[in-house]
């Protein structure tokens, strides 16, 4: 397996030293080339996974394997795209691409390579723009393009899309589909948003909350481009609506406020 | 209407009736000497040359101090945010010495340094250093979060994050504290030559003052105030305009 968390528990303490099991016995495998999407409602620990595969958290117990190697710190077979672009502000699309490069390449061969990734995402023609002159989608991208450059065997995603409205990100998801099927990369993709798990990955990772656990893991097996698949669309929709019988409140609650456009 | 427009015809106006009132005798002339006296007394200043040794002079312990106060800042306000002992220590101390005023530091400064220039620049890089280090500290402790997490996961860290990341994403407050600093830094030179030796504007004025010169102590006094609105204006508030829209903090 290419990502592999064994029984995985994390617990955070409050104020008062009280413990609070944010993740428990997580066993989760996926496969090189996936796209995986973990669904779940709000505060069951997704971004505290995905923060762990990524290196940013540690977990109380459990270890993490990625291509045969255990987690221990961020590194960049692992790029992570957050729910706001963190672009830095004081650098021009180009140079915020060129950032996970100064190291390892010149300066030119850095700046080919940022202005062929910017392509990939359609923003070639902003290279000097500044991030606070671009709209939100395309900081986004631009922050898609910043984690592809470094070449990353993994492509970890919290909530992408999350802020950004209906349409641009219907947009984003077609992209993003294309470049998983040129790049190849594993995906991860955190979303709370059922019809975009739907939409986007081989298998969805059900989770339940306090405390967070794997309720089901589906495969998605509808042939893409999934747009022709209304149906069977609809119908696993509302298979995984029967089966988050528990969470579906919470759910339903979630998808009304992002599906409003946050 | 323009600001600028505005702005102009308020000045013609309070002058208008600034001069009127003298005219009129509204009050005496020892009391509030009338504009064009002020301006006669600015003009024989600047072609006897002392008002322009005066401005140099000023200018020369300005710099000196705010770039001392604007170094030593950074540096006390990098380890202030860095170390938390350090904080929790010699931050408690500089923010107690931060509301001194630091002309209060004069008597002090003229036992170890004399009489001269080395007592008023002391007391001009007291006045910018404490302002200076407490925005540093903020600027660094407010970095956002996200730019960190994001870096990490870029392959950045220890020194390199600090230096790439951290530092420039905490300019904004730098360029604040910069602007502070001079406020302060000037206003602690102009008490400093109030008190002590020439030349320097503060001296000049004090000096207008003795021999009952109020015309040119009214001219030196708008002097200090066009000198401080200037390069607040232009030159300060001018980069943290840009700073901001750039770092897209601008509302
Ligand atoms: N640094 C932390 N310290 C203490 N508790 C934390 C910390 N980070 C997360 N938590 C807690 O862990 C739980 C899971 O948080 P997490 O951010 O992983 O949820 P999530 O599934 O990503 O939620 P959302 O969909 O709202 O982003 C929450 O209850 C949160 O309060
Ligand atoms: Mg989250």
């Amino acid at each position: 397996m290419f990502i592999e968390a064994k029984q995985i528990n994390k617990v955070y303490f409050d104020k008062n030293n009280k413990p609070n099991t944010v993740l428990k016995d997580i066993d989760l495998s996926i496969q090189q080339g996936e796209f995986v999407s973990i669904l779940g409602p709000s505060g069951c620990g997704k971004s505290t996974l995905l923060s762990m595969i990524a290196g940013l958290v540690s977990s109380t117990s459990g270890d993490i394997i990625v291509d045969g190697k255990k987690v221990i710190k961020p590194g960049k077979d692992r790029g992570m795209v957050f729910q706001q672009a963190a672009l830095f502000p004081w650098m021009n699309v180009t140079e915020n691409v060129m950032f996970p490069l100064r190291k390892e390449m010149s300066k030119k061969e850095g700046m080919e390579r940022a202005q062929h990734f910017l392509k990939m995402v359609q923003l070639s023609n902003y290279p000097s723009h500044y991030p606070h002159e671009l709209s939100g989608g395309m900081q986004q991208r631009v922050s898609i393009a910043r984690s592809l450059a470094m070449d990353p065997a993994v492509l970890l995603m919290d909530e992408p899309f999350g802020a950004l409205d209906e349409q641009t990100r219907s947009r984003l998801h077609g992209q993003l589909e294309e470049i998983w099927i040129d790049t190849k990369k594993t995906i991860v993709f955190v979303t709370h948003s059922i019809s975009e798990s739907i939409k986007l990955s081989d298998r969805i990772i059900v989770m339940g909350t306090r405390p967070g656990t794997i309720l089901t893991d589906i495969t998605v097996d509808i042939p893409r481009p999934r747009e022709q698949h209304r149906q069977e669309i609809a119908a696993l929709e509302e298979q995984i609506m029967g089966l988050l019988k528990k969470e579906i409140d919470k759910v339903i609650d979630e998808e009304q406020a992002y599906e409003a456009g946050s | 209407m323009k600001p600028a427009v505005k702005r102009i015809i308020f000045f013609a106006a309070l002058i208008v009736f600034w001069e009127l009132g003298s005219r009129f005798e509204l009050w005496h002339e020892t009391i509030l000497p009338s504009p064009v006296s002020v301006y006669d007394s600015l003009v024989a200043g600047f072609a006897d040359m002392t008002l322009v040794y005066d401005l140099a002079a000023s200018f020369r312990r300005l710099l000196i101090g705010l770039v001392a106060a604007v170094i030593i800042g950074t540096g006390v306000g990098i380890l202030l945010a860095r170390s938390k002992t350090a904080d929790e220590t010699l931050g408690t101390l500089v923010l107690a010495l931060q509301s001194v005023p630091s002309i209060v530091w004069l008597p002090l400064a003229m036992m170890w340094f004399g009489l001269g220039e080395g007592s008023i620049i002391f007391v001009v890089i007291l006045g910018g250093t404490f302002v200076m280090i407490l925005n540093v500290r903020t600027g660094i402790k407010n970095v956002d979060p996200l730019f960190i997490k994001a870096a990490r996961t870029m392959g950045s860290n220890g020194l390199d994050l600090f230096i790439k990341v951290i530092m420039p994403a905490s300019v904004p407050y730098f360029v604040t504290g910069a602007r502070l600093a001079w406020a302060f830094a000037w206003r602690a030179l102009m008490a400093g030559e109030l008190l002590s030796s020439g030349p320097g504007l503060g001296y000049t004025l004090r000096y207008a003052s003795d021999f009952g010169n109020m015309s040119l102590v009214i001219g030196v006094m708008i002097i200090i105030g066009v000198v401080g609105a200037i390069v607040d204006l232009m030159i300060f508030q001018r980069i943290e305009k840009n700073v901001l829209k750039r770092w897209g903090l601008e509302t």
